[in-house]
C-alpha cells in the first residue's frame, strides 16, 4: 500500500492567527516509509511549524483588549508581612488592578496535592498569594494588572511590602531542629515522617559478612524549560465561560482545581493546549499563577496575559532533587546483597506542591532499584525549608535514589574486591523472577510490581556496547597526565502512569480521520506518534489522520503527560478506539447490506467481503452516507474509548556507563562517553525514543556537573539568572549515545510499549559519579555528593592531597 | 523614536518607545512570533535574528538601534536556499523537540552559512552552536543536521537544487 506524504496541519485548538503551512517537501522522508507505521523513525509533522516560526506558544497569543499581569514576589526568604501598600502602584496610569491576599480571600483555596500525597504533607499547602507571612524568595505576594507589560512591570516595583524579617531555615538539618518553625499550625518543619520496608533488615544486617554505610547528598536543581511559564485567560461573563491558554501537562486536573476556586462548573472552563517550550515535569502542574491569571480576567472582564520572566522562573517554578540519604548495605560472603536500610531526608522547600511527595516517595521506592534485595527498611523525613517549593523533574526520585544506591554499590564492590559489573550481575533481578513484587514502599500506594524485563541482559548489552574491558584496562593515569575512570549505574524506571486515558475518533465528511486524545505534549511528537499507531490500527495512510491533543475540549476526560505515560496510555486508548470504530463500521455495513457481520472484514481502511476482499464501503463512502443524512452511518463514524491500566505500571530497565578523564590540576572532568542502554519494550517511533534518551542524558549531565541552585544563609537565591545557573551548551558534552532495546514488552497495554521519556537521565548522576570516583581512586578520594562541579572536585583533590594516604 | 528598517525584505516605518527591545518589537508590534524569548539577558540565544547579515540577540538590542538596518527572522528562512536546506536537515535528523530554541539556532546558522562560514567538523559545529541553549535534544541530532547541511552546501548540485525551490512556499 502506498503511503503518501502526510498532510500538514496545525495541531489542536491552535489560536486562529497561526498560518497553515503547506510545505510537504520538508517531510519528504515520511513519504518513503512503508507500512506498518509503528517502528518507523518518521520525521515529526509538528516540526514544520517549529522550523518555520509558525508555532503558537502562549506568548504568541493575543486577545482583543488584553491586559498584562506581573507578580510581586517576596524579596525575603522568611518574613512577617506587616502591610502591602498598593496605592502608588494603583496611581500609575494604565494600572487596572492590584490584588493582594485580601482580594482573593473569597476564591482562593490552598493548592491541593495531585499525586503521591505523603502523610502530613497536606498541612503545608500554599495559598496563591502570601498573607501574613512569606516563606521563600519569590513567593507571590501581589499581582499587578495593567494595560501593557511595561506598565505592569513599573507598577510592580511601586508595590511596597513592609516586611519583618525572620530567621530563615535553609537546610534539612536546621529544619529538623525545629528552632525556627515555618508553619505555625503544624508547629513543626517535619512535614512527613514514616518508615517502610519488608522482611527483617536489622536481622540481615546483624548476620551479614559485610556492611557499609555512607551519607550522600544531591544538590537542588531543576528542569529549566527554555520557554518560561505563562497564561492567557479570558472570561466571557455573558456565557459564563472561562478560556485559559498556556496550561500543559495536566490540563484536566488543573481545570478541576481552578473550577473549585472560581466557583464554576468545570465544564465552564476550557483549558486550551498550545505549543509548549519544554516540560520535563516542572511545567504544567497547578501553581499560584494558574489561579491568579484567570481570577484577574474574571474580575476585570478582559483577557489577561502573564508571562513569567527568567528570573521569576528560577525562583517560582518548582525546584527539585535536593536530598540527603544515609544508606546502608549488607552483603554476604559471596557478594549477594542481603539487605538495605537507610534514612532519606528530602528538602521540600516552603510549601507542599501538587507533586511534592513524589521525590521522597518514589525516591524511597526506587532505592532498591533493579536488584533482588529481600530485606528493606527505610525511614523518610520530608522537611520544610525557606526555599522554593520542590516538585517533579524528569526521573523524580529515580535520579536521586539511583545515585545513592549505585554509588554505595561501587564503594562496596571496591571494598569487597569485586568488579562493579560482576557485583551488579550477581544481584540484578533475573528474568525468571518476573513479575517481581518490589514491595509496597510508598504510603497509600499499592505494591510495586516490576512487570517484565531482563536486567542482566541489559547490563551485558551496555558492557558490550561500551567495550567495558577496554575501558577498565585504560583506568588510571593516562599519557596526558589525566586520571581515567569508568563507572556505571543500573536503574529501573516506572512508566505508563494511570489511571486511564480517553481517545475519540471522528471521521470527517471527506473521509479523513480525526483523533482526539487527552494526553498533552511538550515536544514529544504526539501528532506524529499517535497517528502512527492509528494508521496501523485502521490500516490507513498517515495523510488521512489528524491528531488533536491535550485540550479539555477534545475528550471527556484526560490525564495529561507525566510519568512517561503517553505512548502507553494514549497508545492503548487509540488501539481500543480503533477497534471500536472497526466493529461499528462492520456492524453498520452488515445491517445496511443485509450481510452477516462475520462475512465482513475491515482492511486497508475499508469494509470488505471476507472471501473476496471486495470493497463494500470506504470511510469516504460512509462519510458521504452520513452527510446525506444517514443517522446510522453518522453514529458508526464516531467512537470513543477509555484505556485503563488499573494502575499497573510498566517498568523499563536500563544501564548507563560513563567514561571520564579528570585533570587533577584544573579539576576539569571530560566525559569521554556517556552511554545509555534501556529496554523500552517496543518503540513506536525510534527517532522520538532516541531523541528522548539523548536529551535526557544531557540534562542529566548538566544536573550532575553544572546546574545548581545556591542559597545563602538568609535564604537568598544566589543563582537567579542563566549567567549563574549554568546549563549544558553544545560544547560541554559531545560524547553521548544510546541504545534502545526492544526486548521485554509490556503486558499491561495492547501495544506492549513502555514509556521512554525519562530513562536517559536516571542513572547519569550515578554513572558519572562512579566514573569520577574511579578516576580519582588513586588519590583516595570518595565521592558522596553532587554536583561534580570543578569547585567540588578541586576541594576533594586538595583535601586528599593534604592528608597522608595512598597516591601522595 | 522614529524607526525605519527592513524586516524580512519588507520596509518598516514605526514610532517606537525608546526602551522597546528589538525582540518585543518583532514579536508584538510586527507579530513575527517565530522569534522566541528565553532569558532576556542574552544567555540562551532563542531570540537570535539576523541584522545586516550578522546573528544578533534581539533581547539585547533596542528596536531603535535597528534604524537603517536589514533584519531577518526565522519566518524568512524558508524563502532562502540556505535556510531551507537547514530546515530540511533539522526535520530529517529530528534536531528539534519542543521547537522553542529552533528559530534562534536556524538564524544563527543561516547567518554563518550565508557568510561562507561552513563548519568543517563536529568541533566547529559545536563551537558555532555554543551560544544557543537547547533543553530537549542534547544537541547531538542538531550537530548531525548541521554537518549534513554543511556537506550538502559544499555540493554544488544540492545548492542548485535548493536554490531551485527558492520562493516556493
Amino acid at each position: 500500500m502506498g503511503k503518501s506524504e502526510p498532510a500538514l496541519y496545525l495541531g489542536a485548538a491552535r489560536a486562529e492567527h497561526a498560518e497553515r503551512i503547506e510545505d510537504p517537501a520538508l517531510l519528504r522522508k515520511s513519504g518513503e516509509a512503508a507500512s506498518p507505521m509503528i517502528g518507523q523513525a518518521l520525521p515529526l509533522r509538528e516540526d514544520i511549524r517549529f522550523l518555520t516560526g509558525t508555532g503558537c506558544y502562549v506568548d504568541d497569543i493575543k486577545r482583543p483588549d488584553m491586559a498584562h499581569a506581573m507578580v510581586v514576589r517576596s524579596a525575603l526568604a522568611h518574613a512577617r508581612i506587616r502591610a502591602v501598600d498598593i496605592s502608588a502602584a494603583l496611581a500609575l496610569p494604565g494600572v487596572l488592578a492590584v490584588y493582594s491576599a485580601d482580594d482573593i480571600r473569597d476564591y482562593a483555596l490552598p493548592i491541593p496535592q495531585r499525586v503521591c500525597a505523603l502523610p502530613g504533607l497536606e498541612r503545608f499547602l500554599q495559598m496563591p498569594l502570601a498573607d501574613e507571612r512569606a516563606r521563600y524568595v519569590g513567593e507571590p505576594i501581589a499581582m499587578v494588572v495593567a494595560t501593557s507589560r511595561a506598565i505592569a512591570q513599573d507598577a510592580a516595583e511601586l508595590v511596597q511590602v513592609d516586611y519583618e524579617q525572620l530567621p530563615a531555615v535553609v537546610d534539612v538539618h536546621a529544619a529538623l531542629a525545629d528552632q525556627v518553625i515555618l508553619h505555625d499550625g503544624p508547629g513543626t518543619n517535619l512535614a512527613s515522617h514514616y518508615t517502610v520496608g519488608r522482611g527483617d533488615a536489622d536481622a540481615a544486617f546483624a548476620n551479614a559478612h559485610y556492611t557499609r554505610s555512607e551519607v550522600f547528598n544531591i544538590h537542588r536543581h531543576t528542569a529549566l524549560t527554555l520557554e518560561t511559564r505563562g497564561f492567557v485567560a479570558e472570561w466571557d461573563a455573558a456565557a459564563g465561560r472561562m478560556q485559559v491558554w498556556g496550561g500543559s501537562k495536566v490540563l484536566f486536573a488543573n481545570r478541576t482545581i481552578l473550577a473549585s476556586m472560581l466557583k464554576l462548573d468545570e465544564q465552564c472552563i476550557d483549558m486550551i493546549e498550545v505549543d509548549i517550550g519544554g516540560g520535563f515535569g516542572v511545567r504544567g502542574d497547578f501553581y499560584p499563577e494558574d489561579f491568579l491569571v484567570p481570577f484577574a480576567a474574571m474580575k476585570l472582564g478582559r483577557p489577561v496575559k502573564w508571562i513569567e520572566d527568567r528570573r521569576e522562573h528560577l525562583m517560582a517554578t518548582n525546584h527539585s532533587r535536593e536530598m540527603e540519604c544515609r544508606l546502608e548495605i549488607a552483603v554476604s560472603a559471596d557478594g549477594i546483597i542481603l539487605a538495605m536500610r537507610g534514612l532519606l531526608m528530602a528538602d521540600m522547600g516552603a510549601y507542599t506542591r501538587t507533586n511534592g511527595g513524589v521525590g521522597p516517595g518514589k525516591g524511597t521506592q526506587f532505592l532498591q532499584g533493579p536488584y533482588l534485595i529481600p530485606h528493606l527498611e527505610f525511614e523518610v523525613q520530608a522537611l520544610m525549608t525557606n526555599k522554593t517549593p520542590v516538585g517533579t523533574y524528569r526521573g523524580p526520585g529515580r535520579y536521586e535514589s539511583t545515585f545513592f544506591r549505585e554509588r554505595l554499590l561501587d564503594i562496596a564492590a571496591v571494598e569487597l574486591g569485586l568488579d562493579p559489573a560482576e557485583f551488579r550481575l550477581k544481584n540484578l533481578i533475573p528474568p525468571e523472577a518476573m513479575p517481581y513484587d518490589a514491595g509496597a514502599l510508598v504510603p497509600g500506594l499499592p505494591s510495586t510490581i516490576y512487570d517484565t524485563g531482563d536486567y542482566p541482559l541489559v547490563l551485558r548489552r551496555a558492557l558490550a556496547e561500551a567495550d567495558y574491558p577496554a575501558l577498565v584496562a585504560g583506568r588510571g593515569r593516562g599519557a596526558d597526565g589525566r586520571l581515567y575512570g569508568v563507572g556505571m549505574g543500573c536503574f529501573v524506571e516506572s512508566t505508563g502512569g494511570g489511571p486511564s486515558e480517553d481517545a475519540r475518533i471522528q471521521v470527517t465528511p471527506d473521509g479523513r480521520v480525526e483523533l482526539f486524545i487527552g494526553a498533552s505534549s511538550a515536544g514529544q511528537g504526539h501528532e506524529t506518534v499517535m497517528a502512527q499507531v492509528l494508521a496501523d490500527e485502521l490500516d490507513i495512510g498517515m495523510d488521512a489522520i489528524r491528531v488533536f491533543h491535550g485540550s479539555t475540549t477534545l475528550v471527556k476526560r484526560g490525564f495529561g503527560a507525566y510519568h512517561s505515560r503517553s505512548a502507553v496510555m494514549s497508545g492503548g486508548a487509540i488501539v481500543l478506539v480503533a477497534q471500536r470504530l472497526r466493529q461499528q463500521l462492520l456492524a453498520h455495513v452488515a445491517a445496511s447490506s443485509g450481510r452477516a457481520v462475520e462475512s465482513l472484514t475491515f482492511a486497508r481502511g475499508a469494509v470488505r467481503g471476507s472471501n473476496d476482499g471486495a470493497v463494500l464501503a470506504t470511510l469516504e463512502s460512509l462519510a458521504q452516507q452520513a452527510s446525506a443524512g444517514s443517522v446510522q452511518a453518522a453514529s458508526a463514524l464516531a467512537a470513543e474509548a477509555t484505556f485503563s491500566n488499573d494502575n499497573q505500571l510498566t517498568y523499563t530497565g536500563g544501564t548507563q556507563i560513563a567514561h571520564v578523564a579528570v585533570d587533577t590540576e584544573t579539576a576539569m572532568v571530560e566525559v569521554l562517553r556517556l552511554l545509555t542502554v534501556e529496554d523500552v519494550g517496543r518503540m513506536i517511533n525510534p527517532a522520538v525514543v532516541h531523541g528522548q534518551t539523548i536529551g535526557a542524558a544531557v540534562q542529566g549531565l548538566g544536573g550532575t556537573f553544572l546546574d545548581e541552585f545556591v542559597y545563602d544563609e538568609q535564604g537568598q537565591l544566589l543563582t537567579g539568572t542563566l549567567a549563574d545557573y549554568l546549563l549544558p551548551t553544545a560544547t560541554d558534552f559531545p560524547n553521548v549515545d544510546g541504545v534502545s532495546m526492544e526486548h521485554a514488552r509490556s503486558l499491561s497495554n495492547p501495544l506492549g510499549v513502555k514509556g521512554a521519556g525519562e530513562g536517559g537521565i536516571i542513572a547519569t548522576g550515578a554513572a558519572l559519579a562512579n566514573a569520577v570516583a574511579d578516576a580519582l581512586s588513586p588519590l583516595g578520594v570518595q565521592i558522596t555528593r553532587l554536583p561534580l562541579s570543578p569547585n567540588n572536585i578541586a576541594r576533594l583533590i586538595r583535601d586528599a592531597k593534604a592528608r597522608p594516604g595512598p597516591g601522595n | 523614536m522614529k524607526l525605519h528598517c527592513s524586516v524580512n525584505d519588507a520596509s518598516v516605518d514605526a514610532e517606537v518607545p525608546s526602551r522597546l527591545l528589538l525582540s518585543d518589537f518583532i514579536r508584538h508590534e510586527l507579530k513575527l512570533t517565530g522569534t522566541h524569548v528565553g532569558c532576556e539577558m542574552g544567555a540562551c540565544g532563542a531570540c537570535t535574528v539576523i541584522v545586516d547579515g550578522s546573528p544578533v540577540r534581539s533581547c539585547l538590542m533596542l528596536a531603535a538601534q535597528a534604524d537603517g538596518s536589514s533584519v531577518r527572522t526565522v519566518e524568512s528562512l524558508a524563502g532562502t536556499p540556505i535556510g531551507r536546506l537547514l530546515q530540511q536537515a533539522f526535520s530529517e535528523h529530528h534536531a528539534l523537540q519542543c521547537g522553542y530554541c529552533t528559530p534562534g539556532i536556524l538564524t544563527t546558522l543561516t547567518a554563518a552559512f550565508e557568510s561562507g562560514k561552513l563548519p568543517a567538523d563536529e568541533h566547529a559545529v559545536r563551537d558555532l552552536l555554543s551560544g544557543n541553549i537547547c533543553r530537549c535534544t542534547g544537541y547531538v541530532p542538531i550537530v548531525e543536521a548541521i554537518l549534513d547541511a554543511s556537506r550538502q552546501m559544499q555540493s554544488s548540485t544540492v545548492l542548485a537544487n535548493s536554490g531551485g525551490t527558492h520562493g516556493q512556499k
